[in-house]
This record gives C-alpha cells, structure tokens and sequence, in this order.
C-alpha cells in the first residue's frame, strides 16, 4: 500500500475543507438571503464543476496558474516558486473542484432555517456577524457537517484535476487515486487492491458517521411553524 | 423632547399592496398600543417597517425624537416578537433569555417569569404559553426602546388565549417598555390596549384611545372593523334645539347636533339599541316600530335582528329577551337615545 499517496491525500483533503469552510460559508449564505440578481450566475458557477469534465477544469486550472499569467506571475513574485505541478497549485484547483460539494448543501441548510429567527436575533440589537454565527450555524450544522464530509471525501478520490494540474511527483503531489492508476500500470495489482481496499473502507466509514452524525442532531432542525 | 412614536411612511410591496400610515403615538400616555385590523391589512407590514426589517419607500420614523430613518433593526433595538415566537431552538429556555442580555438581567426575568423550573428545557418541549413567556423575556432582556409583537396570542388554543390576554397586558405595564401589539381580535384589542390604530386596506385609519375611537370611529369602515353592529347611510333633513333630524331610509332618528354634513352614516352600537312591548310610539323620540327578523343567544347575550324599514341588530341580555317571549315575526318598538347616536362622513 502507497502510504505516501495516502498521507498525501488525507492532507490535500483536509487542507481543501478547511479552506471550503471559510470561502464556502459565506457563499452559501449570500445565496440563501440575498435578492435574486445575480444569484442565478453564481449559482452556475459554483455548480460548473459538477458537470465540467475534470479534464476540462484542469486545463483552465493549469493555464490559469501559469507563470505568464496574472496569478502564476503573483505567486512566484511571493514565493519564488511555480503552482502547477506543486502541492499548493493542486490545494487551489481541489478547492475550485470541490466548490459545490460544500456551498450546495450548505446553502440549502441555510435556507431551511427560519429567517424569523435570524430576524428576532437582529432585533434584539445582535450583530448579523453574531447571528450568524451563534444562530444561523449551529442551527444548521447537520448541513454544514454534510457539506464538510462531502467535500473531504471527493477531495479524497478526485483524478482528473489532480493529474492535469498537479502530475504525478511522489510525495508531492501523487494522490491515491493516482497511486491506484499506477500500481495498475505496472501490473502491480495487489498493491492496487490493498490501496482500493483502504479507500472503500475510509469512504464507508465516513459516510456512516456522517448520516449518524445527521441523525443525532437533526432534532433541533429549523422553526416548527410557518406564520 | 416628547415620549412620542411618529410614523409617517409609504411602502408599496410586488403584489401592488400599498402601505400609508401617518400618525403619532404619545407613548407615555399609552404604554400599550393595539394595532387593529381586518387580516391582510397590512398590519405586519408596518409592524416590520417599524422594527427596520423592511426599508419604507417614503417617510420617517421616530421614537421620542430619535430620527429612525436609516438605523438597522440592531440600532433601533425594538423588539420583535413573531407570532410563532421564533425561539432560538438550539438554545435552552435559559441561554435564549440570555441571548442578548447584560449579565444579571436574564436571571432576573427568569424568576420574575416564573421560568426557573424550565430554565434546562428546550424550545420544542415547552408549551405554547410557556414559549410566549419565553419570547417576552428573551425581548425584555435586550433592554428594547420598544417592543413590538404581532399577533402574541394567535398561536395558542382559545382558552389558554383569553387566560394569557391580562397576564399579558400585565407583563407589558410591569416591564415600562412601550408596546405595539398587533391583533385581529376586537376583544383582545380591547383587553390588550390602551390606544388603537386602526389600519384597514393599508391605510391606518384612526389612532387614539380606544374607548374613544370604539364610540366615534372615523370612518363606516372603521366602525364596521370595530364590529358596530348599525352602520346606517343616513341624510340630514333637519336641525333644531342642539337635536338634528336624521332621515334613515323610511323613518327619522333624532340625534346630537354636530357640524356634520350630509350625506352621512349613522353609528349605533347593538347595546343602545333597547327593545319595548308596545309595537307603536311614532310620537316618542327615536322610538321605532320594528319587526323581529332572528333572536340568537349568544351566553348571557342575545343578538336580536331587526326589521324598521332598514335592518338593525340589538344587543340585549338573554334573560330580558326570555322576559319579552322573543320570536320571529313579533312586533315590537327600538329605543335609541339621542346620544347613542353617532355620526361619521359619508
């Protein structure tokens, strides 16, 4: 087994929530309470990688992170260094990859809550910041957590990008998904079925501790009238 | 600088619903103002646009002199209580009250609201009256400049409803924060209030205590919102002595002189009507035949209604309607005192 894939991955994935969570956040909060201008496009927007071609979003990944373009260019002014084929260039298109996976569910767990409770907050002289955060979040957390173990988890097995952006450089940015394609290059099928093995058994486990986790603590839910 | 709610302000909504209200609310004198309408009056509407929820298109709003035009709800700090109460439902009885208060404050209200049983308990498993309680504490808590709820009693069960109405009203006295309650129940504006504004299509109508208002509304649709029972299109045809002659359909009241002029609509609350044996008396003063048309008991009460030429309803005890052997068809005399007689433009 490719423990070195592995590790690489875990810290891809958990590096790209971690980012999802405060980009995707606000996203989604911006698509649940704000007028209807504009929500359309970025709707399409944030959705464009459920139906784009991995392939297709690398391509513009990679030309985008360029050293002859504009954010190619920023980057090694500040760090010296080229983001395609680095673990950070993959961090960056495994957060445009996984976009939808966290604003969706979470936008639609925002657009559960009942505003009057966010209402009632504001009137009570509290911040919409602290609403936010103290009504708004806890009240759908089931929502946020599925948002979080779904972007961790397609993190996890994403490819298409990952090779296109990122290549396949041992301990940088050579991910399982990738480890597997080359273990069955080489004809190397037990590791491939050991590596495999592993990332069935990770992906069950999290998707059972996610639907008990939803279970526990979906009670609470959203208002209980609708005045 | 007065104690004073003044709000003048416009808000047309998609629908093509248009909000005016224009009035003032010395809220020293009124510590509870009812805020009365048929539903779909827009009776919410100003409500939100009081709190700073929704933005009016034209007008100001102030409270006691604080201009409260462009303030966010967080910086008028009038608190709102929605009809379902809207409690914080991931919080217990005890960190809702808290939510927004300075330290000490929630405590406080928790004993004086009779809570502490239910202080570990959460939203979902509290009553309905008990959730109410909560809401009224939670608001109280924040130390609001006013407090605003719209429709506090609709979502309990009819009789936990007429209990709360004085607990309620009592809540509002003891806590010194002026209140706009919003109701489409005439008795509990009536047990809620102090003052009343009247709102109806949009249009608040009439403000002022509510007594008066209740004995001369402005307008024939504010006295019929106000449940008057009589609400007669009438012509004046005479005036004489401090008396005018009032033409209503076949037959001639007698009523107060005022500067009004024709045409008008006679007000006659149901409980000034009195009813008398004797069929005839076309010479006393306002004293009319009348035919039985339907007696309906209503508990204590009994509603009667009239044929004089022009429909007409009494309000008359139950007992007095068994000692007069009341039935379809008799013929009896209405009594109406001058004074009972209340006149409103046309």
């Amino acid at each position: 087994m490719d423990w070195q894939a592995i590790g690489l991955s875990v810290r891809l994935s958990a590096a790209t929530t971690l980012i999802l969570l405060i980009i995707g956040l606000p996203v989604a909060y911006w698509l649940a309470f704000s007028p209807r201008r504009w929500k359309v496009v970025v709707e399409a927007v944030v959705a464009l990688p459920l139906v784009l071609p991995p392939t297709v979003l690398g391509f513009y990944v990679l030309l985008a992170m360029g050293p002859r373009s504009p954010i190619g260019a920023l980057y090694s002014k500040l760090n010296g260094g080229l983001l395609p084929f680095s673990f950070q260039g993959l961090l960056l298109a495994s957060v445009l990859y996984s976009l939808p996976f966290t604003v969706q569910p979470v936008a639609s767990a925002f657009g559960a809550v009942d505003r009057k409770l966010l209402e009632a907050s504001w009137c009570l002289g509290v911040s919409r910041f602290a609403t936010f955060r103290r009504v708004l979040v806890p009240v759908a957390l089931p929502g946020i957590a599925t948002g979080v173990i779904l972007s961790f988890a397609h993190t996890m097995g994403e490819f298409g990008v990952v090779l296109m952006v990122g290549g396949n450089i041992a301990g940088v940015t050579r991910t399982v998904s990738i480890s597997i394609y080359d273990q069955v290059q080489a004809l190397n099928y037990r590791a491939a079925a050991a590596t495999s093995l592993f990332l069935l058994g990770l992906s069950f486990t999290v998707l059972v501790l996610t639907y008990s986790l939803q279970r526990r603590v979906s009670p609470v839910g959203a208002g209980r009238y609708d005045g | 600088m007065t104690a004073e709610l003044i709000c003048r302000c416009r808000r047309r909504l998609a629908s093509g619903f248009e909000l005016n209200a224009d009035f003032r609310i010395p809220v020293d004198q009124s510590p509870v103002t009812v805020l009365f309408g048929p539903s779909g009056s827009g009776k919410t509407t100003l409500l939100r646009l009081i709190a700073g929820l929704d933005r009016a298109d034209s007008g100001e709003i102030s409270l006691n002199g604080r201009d409260w035009a462009g303030l966010s709800p967080q910086e008028r700090r009038a608190a709102f209580l929605f009809q379902d109460y809207a409690l914080f439902p991931h919080l217990s009885v005890a960190r809702n009250i808290a939510y927004a208060a300075r330290p000490g404050r929630a405590a406080e209200l928790i004993k004086a609201f009779g809570l502490s049983d239910l202080s570990d308990r959460r939203p979902n498993r509290l009553s309905g009256g008990q959730q109410q309680r909560v809401a009224l504490a939670r608001a109280l808590a924040a130390d609001p400049a006013l407090l605003l709820l719209d429709e506090p009693l609709s979502a309990l069960d009819a009789p936990t409803r007429t209990k709360l109405r004085y607990e309620l009203r009592r809540r509002l006295l003891d806590s010194g924060v002026p209140a706009i309650v919003v109701t489409h129940d005439r008795m509990e504006a009536v047990a809620l209030g102090d003052w009343i504004a009247v709102i109806v299509d949009g249009q608040v109508r009439q403000v002022g205590p509510i007594q008066e208002v209740s004995r001369r509304p402005a307008d024939a649709q504010v006295a019929a919102s106000l449940g008057v029972e009589n609400v007669l299109p009438a012509t004046i045809v005479g005036r004489e002595g401090g008396l005018m002659t009032l033409q209503v359909g076949p037959v001639q009241l007698q009523c107060v002189d005022t500067e009004a002029v024709s045409p008008v609509y006679a007000c006659i609350h149901a409980e000034d009507v009195a009813l008398t044996p004797e069929p005839h008396g076309s010479s006393a003063r306002n004293r009319i035949a009348a035919h039985v048309v339907s007696v309906t008991i209503e508990g204590p009460l009994a509603r009667v209604e009239l044929d004089c030429g022009f429909p007409i309803v009494a309000l008359i005890t139950a007992q007095s309607a068994a000692e007069l052997g009341l039935r379809a068809g008799d013929a009896l005399s209405a009594v109406i005192k001058a004074t009972a007689v209340h006149l409103i433009g046309g």
